[in-house]
């Protein structure tokens, strides 16, 4: 199953929507103040994300390429409203804190961008692992900013839990610094800040394993030609 | 006697001084509005300044040495001059922690993460201030009441151990701050005939904006700076405000209470002349600097701040690449278009 190995580092790590494609930031940027509110987004982007990508694959020899943005929207849609429906049945406080930012996961260009380029050319279950590998690589930068931006910006974690679990989480709380408030990380530009930051972060790891992994020894000089097709190893 | 071969005698316009050297005197150049500010507001100033500068010099020397660059950029003072900005800034006796937040926003974010001084297109010390001031309002906005030069809270307020409510009761608002929020119904005229500060803060107000000037003044002199930033950024503000008091004297501030009880005449020439991230050329300058003045004004009069000369300098520093973009002037234009230089 090395498809589904490959489909789950690309959508966690080395294609990951919001640290590689960059796309999706409007909700990532203005909903992760907090863990609890990341984590309801990250929730409902996820189901909408497997939902688009196995149906568009489902339908993908019956649409016409010339309206198949569109139905694609359609479907993405669809799913939203659902997300929003289930949300506003299971997690009302939840939805009216998010309020906005739940229809508009419909213009997630995240979801667009892998009904579009993966899911409308693959089968089925690859679509439907894309789908959840992306939704889940989105929704753990998203819960991670959340969880940053909370920490830096009021020193708590986990704070409100009850909005998304019930009575039962009302103790999740963990307060990490007494009396503590640093606007800047609740405001939006902390957002991108912090984003900033994970983008950083992802490739300086990345540039420090490719470091790590290449061979010591220096290459033979018949062995270092230039190859203008394929990757050079 | 020299040889003749050490006798450098040839023809040269005046020497261009160093990078440190400027900043040494624009250093000197801010020495009166700190001294006046000094005067009236107490050694907090003096403590702002010094916990800045060296927060600035820390940091630089921290942020040079993980770039894996040498120290040798620490000599040309300015993380100190940041510093010394920044302090000037801030409320007096502001909390250590305040100040080393600031000077980390402007010298390791909005300086080093660029690439360091010389490319970064945001004043650094106007970064730090207006993330304080997002940050931070119940702390930014305690300016003290013009106090003895010893204050009885001073080293507990520098401590951050004074807790915000006996701040509160020692500080006043600031000029700006009172007129902007005096009641919806209150007219202009009002306002003045009954004014909710006591004159001792006007006045200090007036006195801190003259010294500023001074030391401006010492600027234009040296030649550190040219007129057209503070010019244009001053005349724009002049002409807006007045024409928004010549149709609306009751709602409006006056031009008075613009130029003189702000930060309007530190940011003219201390702030807005900064010469990485303002324009270049001098059509730029001027453009750069209306741009400034007039958003000062717009800001003050419907936007959510009193003062506004930090923002408005952030703003226009992101129109410059734009604006050198356009101003570039003739000659340097037609030589890039034909690609040789004119005769």
């Amino acid at each position: 199953m090395s498809q589904l190995g490959q489909l789950s580092r690309e959508g966690l790590w080395s294609n990951n929507p919001a640290l590689v494609q960059l796309l999706g930031l409007c909700p990532l940027l203005a909903v992760s103040a907090s863990v609890v509110n990341a984590l309801g987004l990250a929730m409902a982007t996820l189901v909408v994300m497997v939902g688009a990508s196995t149906t568009v694959s489902l339908i993908r020899h019956q649409v016409p390429s010339a309206v198949r943005l569109p139905a694609f929207v359609m479907i993405i849609a669809a799913f939203v409203t659902c997300a929003e429906l289930l949300m506003a049945a299971y997690a009302y406080p939840l939805y009216q804190v998010l309020g906005i930012f739940i229809p508009l996961i419909v213009t997630n260009c995240a979801i667009l961008g892998r009904a579009e380029a993966f899911a409308s050319r693959q089968p089925v279950l690859p679509a439907a692992i894309d789908g959840l590998m992306m939704g889940l690589g989105f929704g753990a930068v998203l819960v991670v900013l959340g969880a940053l931006r909370e920490l830096l910006g009021q020193g708590t974690l986990f704070r409100e839990m009850a909005l998304l679990f019930g009575p039962m989480a009302d103790g999740w709380r963990l307060t990490l610094i007494d009396d503590y408030q640093f606007l800047f990380f609740v405001l939006p530009p902390g957002a991108f800040f912090v984003a900033g930051l994970l983008i950083a972060l992802k490739n300086s790891i990345d540039q420090r394993r490719e470091a790590s992994s290449q061979p010591k020894t220096i290459t033979p000089r018949e062995q270092r030609r230039v190859r203008v097709t394929g990757t050079i190893k | 006697m020299l040889h003749a071969s050490q006798v450098d005698d040839r023809p040269r316009l005046t020497k261009m001084p160093s990078t440190g050297g400027i900043m040494r005197w624009v250093i000197i150049a801010t020495l009166p509005g700190l001294a006046t500010m000094t005067f009236f507001f107490g050694l907090g100033v003096v403590s702002n300044v010094v916990l800045a500068a060296a927060f600035g010099l820390g940091l630089e020397a921290l942020v040079l040495r993980l770039r894996h660059r040498n120290l040798r950029p620490l000599n040309d003072a300015s993380a100190l001059l940041t510093g010394v900005l920044l302090g000037a800034s801030l409320p007096p006796a502001s909390p250590w922690w305040l100040i080393g937040i600031g000077m980390v926003a402007a010298i390791v974010v909005a300086k080093h993460l660029y690439g360091g001084l010389g490319n970064n297109p945001f004043n650094p010390a106007m970064v730090g201030y207006a993330l304080l001031l997002v940050s931070f309002p119940t702390y930014m906005t305690l300016w003290p009441t013009p106090q003895p030069l010893w204050p009885d809270t001073l080293v507990s307020q520098i401590m951050g151990s004074t807790s915000l409510e006996q701040i509160d009761s020692l500080s006043g608002a600031t000029p700006l701050d009172a007129f902007k929020h005096k009641a919806e119904e209150v007219s202009a005229s009002q306002f003045w005939a009954n004014p909710p500060l006591p004159r001792a803060t006007l006045t200090a107000w007036e006195w801190i904006s003259a010294a500023w000037a001074v030391g401006g003044a010492m600027l234009l002199a040296k030649r550190l700076i040219s007129w057209h930033i503070p010019v244009a950024m001053l005349g724009s503000m002049t002409a807006a405000a007045a024409l928004l008091y010549l149709f609306n004297p009751d709602e409006a501030a006056s031009l008075w209470l613009h130029l003189f009880t702000g930060a309007t005449l530190f940011g003219a020439f201390f702030i807005a002349t900064d010469p990485v991230s303002a324009a270049t050329s001098q059509r730029g300058k001027l453009i750069y600097g209306a741009g400034i003045g007039l958003l000062v004004i717009v800001i003050r009069t419907w936007g959510g701040y009193p003062d506004a000369v930090a923002f408005a300098v952030l703003l226009m520093n992101l129109c410059v690449p734009l604006l050198d973009i356009y101003t570039v002037p003739a000659t340097t234009e037609s030589q890039a278009a034909t690609g040789r230089a004119q005769p």
